[in-house]
């Protein structure tokens, strides 16, 4: 067996995780509890650490300080394609403030601007930088290629080993061929996506102290059980004795899932130098050392009849994340719509940039932008409503009606219902119908992701004798609430409130669960917490029940109270019942297996958005934005909604602000910084309506919750494009639709191009 | 300082931490909020030059005397030297506003400003926005309305609209755009932020 690759997870494909089902047991059998009945699960709960957030007391990596701490600093490379001939520590270690320096590579290639090369560890931050320019490097420098179309021409220096361009994957379904030929109209399209940076507020910071042969880490990562693993496996040493703790993060929609190499660094210097070490990424390191979503290339070629019923879809895709592998983009394509002939080719392309990372819905992104943007086209084409065009297609088993059955597909209700809160009948019935210097439009894109989350995780609900309820479980909230989805699910299945919950997260010693991306946090811990908590439940029933004098299934929780079912007079306070425990009670709760091969479990949703275009200045405005999701059971709505608002706002921003500019002449990011690199603030933010279609899939978990994470990223930027378009008459085909891009796209119709 | 304007000692970090409750985290290993170097001393200069003056603020309503390096920032010496971690250093370069706190009265980007530039003004954090236990209405606001995400900006825009509600009582939703324009949202909740201004707005009228 292949080692595996410390730092893998960092750049993983979030397909991988999801397919590692660790031991999955068949689902117990559930009792199924109608939304109406829950008093805290689906409502609005405000998040339990609220006031730690708003007073400035929730500890993020980088506020963490200790006793005799270092500063620790990466050397990187300012080539972008170079062979290291020899590296000198001397003059840094000379230095009085440096404690320890280390060579992060002995010799061999560097491949990208900002490639490690060195790390130190000094008495203060600017010490530590002004030690970094006394390393000497000596390199042979090599030429390299920063721009995508330059990576795949014949003669470009290579990337690696490998040519630049490799084959990434494909799919082919029924006859392309005899699909064309069927086909009464046809079109072909061409969309291209660029360098999105995750830019998170807080910067990736690790902070390491050991004792003994045991090491502590600081992380701000998404996932303190992966960091674990992968700095037991890099320094070789038990698993057991590497404990990863997160308490708050500031944001990492990706980029944040694994071992980072700056944290391994923190780690050995602090060893080296027998003391804490603390390293905290500048903006600037963040803006080209710790990934962006990859870039795409899609050629589109697809048929429909003239009833709107399509008859083939090619696609091929230039994707490109740098020395990284990039993403996969087919899925939109090969599951989004009925389609019996269907050709999918995907391409990576390597060039000298950091290699690139999941990116908050990675590949569903990218592939939604040009699925739905040619959907909205063909509709154009075929003069029909692009609704009506969707719903002519819609598949009701996976794989565009080729494989199992879905579990739950509530599609159609989010169509209908966001076609009426936006006012689907106010759009240009022809794309660009609408006359004037300032065009409003209105466009629509639609969604699926897999939200399943993973069978196996783990959480621990201790009741103490005081009455106190904790949870513990190795999961980590990142901002999206799982500290109170956690505390609701279990207040609600022993009548208590949220509040009364103490929620035990961020440390990688907790039972087991996954990372904190793919969607996989709530439909992976929720359902872990409600079976602790049912058998919770289920021991305290019975060990009340001969006081109620009524067996334990005639009992419930309720209102702080175990209440007899038919006499509420009846009834045994919470704290009273606890009393007895001598000792904590601890109850193991799992996340059981689902049926996954009788059915296919996906979320799906549908977004809708209007906007004014400026045909002058090519200025772009989201006028509103409506999104309906079916993400199985809301668990609270008040972070549900907030997950929704971020998914809009940073597709707006990606579709209209976001690209990473690289300089062709040096290889370095030329934006590295929040001034150049633009993202959305509160004046660029339309009015925007979360819609959910509340639809809970009881065959997935004991809870019916699909995760949410990704699902509103998807359709967003993609929705935007699409009502450009029907402003405007044209698709930009590009993000971001910059208003120089959208002047171009603007002078092509005129000129009577596509 | 005693009676006669005179400094007799400078407020040790330590002294200070207590006054105005930088709390140290419950985590395991637990980092103790006094860093010192290596020979045991308080981090920062000891010795008052022309590089290193001698500065003086009301932090938080606390004053505070202290020697800085001429180069050191407001957000350093907030964060590094006094443990108030609330404003956070998210660009360092004056573009995102998450470390902004109030320097009389007025909203600034704290790694923007050079130490010696705050001299003998009142510097308000966001530990210093809570009053005798109670939350501020903004703060209230934030976590009712959800006004944030990672929580990592928070602090900033927190400043922010303290500042604006402190100078407008009835702000219009174009003031209170204004206000937040110079502060990021990476999460993306600016609806629910700008909704929880308003509503304390609201809030606070009413008394």
């Amino acid at each position: 067996m292949r080692a595996r690759d410390p730092f893998e997870d960092a750049y993983f494909d979030y397909r991988e995780h999801m397919q590692a089902r660790p031991g999955a047991p068949p689902p117990p059998p559930q009792e199924a509890t109608p939304a109406g009945e829950f008093k805290h699960i689906g409502k609005y709960t405000p998040r339990i650490d609220g006031a730690k957030i708003v007073t400035g007391r929730a500890r993020y990596t980088h506020d963490l300080y200790f006793d005799d701490m270092l500063h620790g600093k990466l050397l990187r490379s300012p080539h972008a394609s170079a062979e290291i001939v020899s590296i000198d520590l001397g003059p840094a270690l000379a230095h009085p403030e440096v404690k320890a320096a280390l060579k992060l590579k002995e010799s061999g290639r560097v491949r990208w601007v900002g490639d490690p090369v060195a790390c130190l560890a000094a008495t203060s931050e600017r010490a530590a930088e002004e030690a970094l320019a006394l390393v000497k490097v000596e390199y042979k420098v090599l030429p390299h290629v920063v721009d995508d179309a330059a990576a795949m021409a014949d003669g470009a220096p290579r990337v690696g080993d490998a040519p630049n361009v490799a084959a990434a994957g494909q799919a082919t379904r029924g006859d392309i061929e005899k699909g064309f030929k069927d086909a009464d109209v046809v079109i072909e399209r061409d969309y291209r996506t660029n360098w999105e940076v995750h830019q998170p507020t807080e910067t990736h910071a690790s902070a390491a102290a050991w004792d003994g042969d045991s090491l502590t880490v600081w992380d701000s990562t998404q996932a303190v059980q992966s960091v674990r693993d992968g700095l037991a496996r890099a320094l070789e040493m038990p698993a057991g004795k590497v404990r990863v703790l997160k308490e708050y993060m500031g944001g990492g929609f990706g980029s944040k899932l694994g071992l980072n190499d700056f944290t391994l660094a923190a780690a050995k210097l602090a060893r080296e130098a027998g003391r804490p070490v603390k390293i905290v990424m500048t903006r600037r390191e963040n803006s080209y050392c710790v990934g962006y979503r990859p870039s795409t290339r899609f050629h589109i070629r697809i048929g429909a009849k003239k009833d709107g019923t399509i008859t083939a879809l090619q696609m091929k895709n230039y994707n490109c994340g740098g020395v990284g592998r990039g993403d996969r983009c087919a899925e939109p394509f090969t599951d989004m719509y009925k389609i019996p002939n269907l050709k999918v080719e995907e391409y990576a392309v390597q060039l000298n940039a950091c290699a690139s990372r999941a990116t908050r819905a990675p590949g569903h992104t990218q592939g939604t932008l040009a699925l739905e943007g040619a959907m909205e086209e063909l509709a154009a084409a075929l003069k029909m409503d692009p609704l009506e065009l969707r719903l002519k297609n819609y598949a009701r088993k996976s794989k565009g009606e080729t494989g199992l059955e879905y579990s739950l597909k509530a599609l159609d209700r989010c169509y209908r219902a966001g076609a009426e809160a936006i006012g689907w009948a106010r759009r240009n019935k022809i794309p660009g119908a609408g006359s004037g210097r300032v065009r409003r439009g209105i466009g629509m894109a639609s969604q699926i992701w897999p939200g399943a989350g993973i069978p196996g995780t783990m959480a621990d609900l201790k009741i103490f004798s005081d009455g106190c309820v904790e949870i513990e479980c190795g999961t980590q909230d990142i901002g999206t609430g799982t500290r109170t989805h956690i505390a609701v699910v279990a207040a609600e299945t022993l009548g208590l409130n949220p509040s009364d919950i103490t929620v035990k997260v961020g440390n990688s010693d907790y039972p087991w669960a996954p990372i904190s991306g793919g969607s996989l946090t709530t439909p992976s811990v929720a359902p872990a917490v409600r079976d602790a908590a049912l058998k919770a439940a289920d021991y305290l029933k019975e060990s009340v029940s001969k006081r109620l004098g009524a067996p334990p299934d005639a009992i419930i929780l309720a209102d702080k109270k175990l209440v007899l079912k038919t006499d509420p007079a009846k009834a045994v306070e919470f704290k009273e019942a606890v009393k007895m425990l001598r000792i904590p009670a601890v109850f193991h709760g799992v996340r059981a297996g689902y049926p996954d091969d009788k059915f296919d479990f996906q979320t799906f949703g549908a977004h809708f958005a209007e906007v004014e275009v400026d045909t002058g200045t090519g200025k772009i405005r989201v006028l509103k934005h409506v999104a309906a999701h079916d993400i199985g059971r809301v668990v609270n709505r008040q972070t549900a909604e907030s997950q929704v608002l971020g998914g809009i706002t940073q597709g707006l921003s990606a579709a209209l602000f976001e690209e990473k500019l690289m300089d062709a002449e040096t290889g370095a990011m030329v934006n590295a910084n929040l001034h150049d690199y633009k993202i959305a603030t509160v004046r660029d933010i339309p009015e925007i309506v979360p819609l959910f279609m509340d639809t809970p899939d009881d065959r997935l978990n004991n809870l019916g919750v699909k995760g949410l994470g990704e699902p509103p990223r998807i359709p967003s930027s993609a929705a935007i494009a699409n009502a450009v378009y029907n402003a405007i008459g044209i698709h930009v085909g590009e993000i971001p639709m910059t208003p120089a891009r959208v002047r171009a796209a603007f002078k092509r119709k005129k000129e009577g191009r596509s | 300082m005693d009676r006669s304007g005179k400094t007799k000692k400078l407020v040790s970090r330590r002294d200070f931490l207590k006054s105005v409750g930088g709390g140290a985290a419950g985590l395991g290993i637990v980092p103790r909020v006094l860093g010192r170097d290596a020979a045991g001393r308080a981090a920062g200069p000891d010795l008052e030059t022309e590089e290193n003056p001698r500065i003086t603020l009301t932090v938080n309503g606390r004053k505070i005397v202290l020697l800085v390096e001429a180069r050191e920032t407001l957000l350093e010496i907030l964060r590094d030297r006094l443990r108030l971690t609330g404003a956070k250093r998210v660009c360092n370069r004056g573009e995102c506003g998450g470390c902004t706190v109030l320097l009389d009265g007025r909203p600034v980007y704290a790694c923007h400003l050079l130490a010696v530039q705050a001299d003998g003004q009142e510097v308000r954090t966001v530990e210093g926005l809570a009053r005798r236990g109670k939350l501020h209405p903004l703060q209230q606001a934030f976590i009712d309305k959800d006004g944030y995400q990672c929580g990592y900006c928070t602090p900033g825009f927190l400043m922010a609209s303290a500042a604006l509600l402190e100078k407008t009582k009835a702000p219009s939703p174009e003031e209170i755009k204004t206000a937040l324009s110079g502060n990021l949202c990476r999460c993306g909740n600016y609806q629910k932020i700008y909704a929880a201004v308003n509503a304390a707005a609201q809030e606070m009228r009413k008394g």
